[in-house]
């Protein structure tokens, strides 16, 4: 150690001062909600928790969370890998538009989202009586609560591969192409893979969205227990109903989701540190 | 690209489009009634004020965080990295209820301000300290790349050109990522506007008081007045049109500025 | 300003950066740090600049110890290698900036400041570019504007990191001019580090030549070049044929070569000849075989290969190269050979 401090590094006092400030505004902020959650869920201990996990209305909230995020997931992945590949290796007129269009579900509220699936597909919406006239039901029902996690789940995927495909540059494509490659092959076999890590980063956040989002999915779902309710939905139920230890039990269970999707996303940063800080 | 195209129009741009036809059923005066009553009109100031307000509160504390990650060493700072995401990973529900439990006068935090005076659930300020929750990854990893990036020569010549260390961080340091942080200040307060799952929990939720635009469209559609909630949406639908070109700009103007 | 290091330790880890390094510049020189990289010039230059701190030794700038002094206070003009300008600030705030952060009764005048910035830019010809951003500038101009930035507080003395290394070659000549000039008008002592030996004997009064952390040899570029005290600066400095053979008895032979050694020690030892001290016969010349001719204006390149097979260049006039044809066998000689042991 030398006596003199480097000019880029901040005095001890300020070190110690901002680390604190930090520290003590992050557990307040974010440490004791997550803790919260736990102490309420089990103030009557483990078995309470279970009762309420294991309660029929709970086991189909998860059980519909489960559904929605299988396809939701799956159809934005594809999407998304499709569009950043059409935006990030070819060039045409309205591709900045595009761009904004696709990152336009992150500048939407929920609560609109919702509202433009039941303007749409609702009972007084445009297409609400050739829906009735065949029997078919999206808002209100199941159809509705996916639709809505699609939109709000949009942008994930495909903004986490836009930049990365974009770096890649188009030499790997072009080189299988001169080799006589077909663009399909190409894109399985040259540009999917490079991509990989930043598809499953991707994948991460889109999931964790999927099954938490409550505000688009609350206008559409109708609240119906047991049929159209997820776990977010039935949280809000529980605590309206004043049984905090069943709302805090599924919250926890939300919290586990979360702490998990942090932990593999803090992995997936370790073994790529290329996917890392895209922005969200 | 034909599929790119359809797929997003289909799931985006024809719902959004909804929107403003359906507003555009009501006259001129029905829609401001609607829009603009007074009871509206309270929720876009709660709404703004607050998203405002907690904007303000990330953008110093994302900064600090962001400085903390980046310059120094301490221990659990992978864990605190990880933890900064939260926001992203938890519902919106689980947060609105833990924080609701915890600011309740008689919850962890609340117990300690009532006392003092200050009411925080079921207030404006719980609405702030829900918003602060959820906007606070936005300013940290949007400037926790500028300033990892940031040359260290730069500070160096400051320091060598006779500047101090308040110096060199407030005229040298802290311009260079402005323009991150206005960016990182927009997206957590546009995401703030439109939040309603970690809000109505905490707000309480009275009208002209505590009752934000967001929940005010969903209370029309429950009344089944859809024009009346369309005309709100399509209020909140600019604003957020407005901010994503904000945001646009300020990126243009520091790639301008810094080539 | 005079500036003394006296014995200046400085690792990095386990990796030493500095050995023991022993420096005096005079005032008002222009003194070249020379060496490859990893050699330790940059990290004497921040040494001097208060931007590393060595691990022993001192740094004294006129007499007064300033070894832990921190850069703010030394008041040195430093010019960072990729120039290190405040992009958000227009160049004329750039060059302000270290009047405008001076406090109380130090700080001058605004008018003072414009003043001396209109100066200082009108000095390195970039008057009426005030207004700009350094995003709109060349390279050449951004340099100028760093240059006039550290000029505008009146350094003791002047510190620049290969300060041409990031230009084009046109530009680089011109600039080497330049700061040549401005050296002269202003008087200020002025180090700058470079790995361009042609940089560093065509600007500097004086050039030190470092080596793995330690100073090889400190002199006018005429000293290192035509007395180099080691083989690594007669090996760095000017092109040289290296020979490798044995002294015995005062005559160095190797590579089918035999030169006068008077006053090397016997043993393994190495030859330096610098192509164009050789010339065709003459007393005591080798034997070669000439492998190629290339003509470079007023002088001819031959490649030639000794008896024993060593590879050689040798620099003549054009005109005596002009009747010689590959493969003829030719006697060279030098008068002037370098001879290290190893």
């Amino acid at each position: 150690m030398s006596r003199a401090r480097h000019p880029t590094e901040d005095p001890l006092w300020a070190k110690v001062l901002i680390t604190a400030l930090v520290l003590g505004f992050l557990a307040l902020v974010l440490l004791l909600p997550l803790a919260a959650v736990f102490v309420e869920a089990f103030r009557r201990g483990a078995g309470a928790v279970m009762g309420a996990v294991s309660n029929p209305d709970a086991i189909a909230a998860i059980k519909l969370t489960l559904l929605t995020a299988a396809i939701a997931v799956p159809f934005n992945a594809v999407f998304g890998l499709c569009a950043s590949w059409a935006i990030a290796k070819h060039e045409f007129p309205g591709k900045s538009f595009l761009i904004t269009l696709i990152d336009l579900p992150f500048s939407v509220s929920p609560v609109v989202a919702g509202l433009i699936y039941v303007l749409v597909f609702g009972m007084q919406g445009w297409f609400g009586e050739a829906l009735i006239d065949h029997d078919i039901k999206i808002v209100f029902a199941v159809p509705g609560i996916i639709l809505a996690t699609v939109f709000v789940t949009f942008p994930f995927v495909a903004r986490e591969l836009i930049p990365l495909m974009q770096e890649q540059g188009t030499a790997e494509e072009e080189a299988a192409i001169s080799m006589g490659a077909s663009g399909l092959y190409t894109f399985w076999r040259v540009t999917a893979p490079n991509v990989r890590w930043g598809l499953l980063y991707g994948v991460l956040l889109c999931n964790a969205r999927a099954m938490g989002e409550f505000g688009a999915v609350s206008v559409v779902s109708g609240h119906i227990r047991g049929l159209t309710n997820t776990m977010p939905l039935h949280v809000e139920i529980l605590y309206n109903e004043y049984d905090f230890v069943g709302a805090f039990s599924v919250a926890a269970l939300l919290c586990l989701l979360a702490v998990a999707t942090l932990v593999l996303k803090g992995l997936l940063e370790i073994a790529q540190p290329a996917v890392r800080g895209r922005g969200h | 690209m034909g599929v790119t195209l359809s797929v997003l129009s289909l799931v985006v741009l024809i719902p959004l489009s909804a929107v403003a036809i359906k507003a555009a059923e009501l006259s001129p005066a029905e829609f401001a009634a609607a829009a603009f009553s007074e009871r509206a009109i309270a929720a876009y100031r709660l709404t703004f004020g607050a998203a405002f307000a907690a904007a303000v509160i990330n953008g110093v504390f994302g900064v600090l965080t962001a400085w903390a990650l980046v310059r120094y060493e301490f221990p659990g700072k992978s864990i605190v990295n990880a933890m900064v995401d939260l926001p992203f990973a938890l519902p919106t529900a689980v947060a609105g209820i833990a924080l609701a439990t915890l600011y309740s006068p008689n919850g962890w935090v609340g117990q300690y301000l009532t006392p003092l005076g200050i009411k925080a659930a079921y207030n404006p300020l719980g609405v702030v300290i829900a918003l602060t929750f959820i906007g606070l990854p936005f300013v940290v990893r949007t400037i926790e790349p500028v300033l990892r990036d940031l040359a260290a020569d730069v500070e160096e010549a400051a320091a060598s050109l006779g500047a101090n260390r308040i110096q060199t961080v407030a005229r040298v340091v802290l311009p260079a990522l402005g323009p991150a942080w206005l960016t990182g200040f927009a997206l957590a307060f546009a995401r703030a506007v439109g939040e309603y799952g970690s809000v109505i929990f905490i707000a309480g939720n009275m009208p002209y008081q505590s009752e934000i635009a967001p929940l005010l469209i969903i209370i029309q559609l429950e009344q089944y007045e859809y024009a009346a909630a369309a005309a709100i949406a399509l209020v909140m639908l600019s604003a957020s049109f407005a901010m994503l070109f904000v945001i646009n700009a300020i990126q243009a103007w520091a790639r301008r500025i810094e080539g | 300003m005079t500036i003394s290091i006296r014995s200046v330790d400085k690792r990095f880890g386990r990796y030493p950066a500095l050995n023991d390094v022993s420096l005096e510049i005079a005032d008002g020189e222009l003194l070249a740090l020379l060496g490859p990289s990893g050699s330790g010039k940059t990290t004497l230059l921040r040494t001097i600049a208060g931007l590393e701190f060595p691990d022993a030794g001192q740094v004294l700038f006129g007499g007064e110890d300033v070894t832990y002094a921190s850069a703010a206070k030394r008041r040195v003009g430093f010019v960072f290698q990729q120039y290190a300008l405040f992009k958000h600030m227009t160049v004329a705030k750039n060059v302000a900036f270290g009047l405008d952060v001076r406090k109380g009764r130090e700080k001058p005048s605004k008018a003072d400041i414009t003043k001396r910035v209109d100066e200082l830019l009108k000095l390195v010809e970039l008057d009426g570019l005030g207004g700009r951003y350094p995003s709109q500038l060349s390279g050449g101009q951004r340099q100028r504007v760093a240059l006039s930035r550290a000029l505008a507080v009146s350094p003791s003395v002047l510190l620049l990191d290969e300060p041409f290394g990031a230009l084009d070659a046109t530009v680089r000549k011109s600039l080497r001019k330049e700061l040549r000039r401005i050296h002269d008008a202003t008087g200020v002592t002025t180090i700058f580090v470079t790995h361009d030996q042609e940089e560093a004997m065509g600007l500097a009064d004086r050039v030190a030549i470092l080596n793995a952390g330690a100073i090889e040899q400190v002199g006018t570029p005429d000293e290192v070049h035509d007395s180099p005290a080691t083989a690594f600066v007669c090996g760095f400095v000017g092109d040289a044929n290296r020979i490798e053979g044995l002294v015995a008895a005062g005559v160095f032979n190797g590579g089918g070569v035999k030169l006068p050694a008077k006053g090397v020690a016997d043993g393994p030892a190495c030859a330096f000849v610098r192509p164009y001290d050789l010339a065709l016969g003459g007393a005591n010349a080798f034997a070669a075989t000439l492998q190629r001719v290339s003509v470079q204006g007023a002088v001819a390149h031959l490649d030639v290969t000794t008896s024993a097979g060593a590879a050689i260049e040798a620099v003549v006039a054009r005109a005596e190269a002009s009747n010689l044809s590959v493969g003829q066998p030719l006697k060279l000689s030098t008068a002037k050979a370098h001879i290290f042991p190893v």
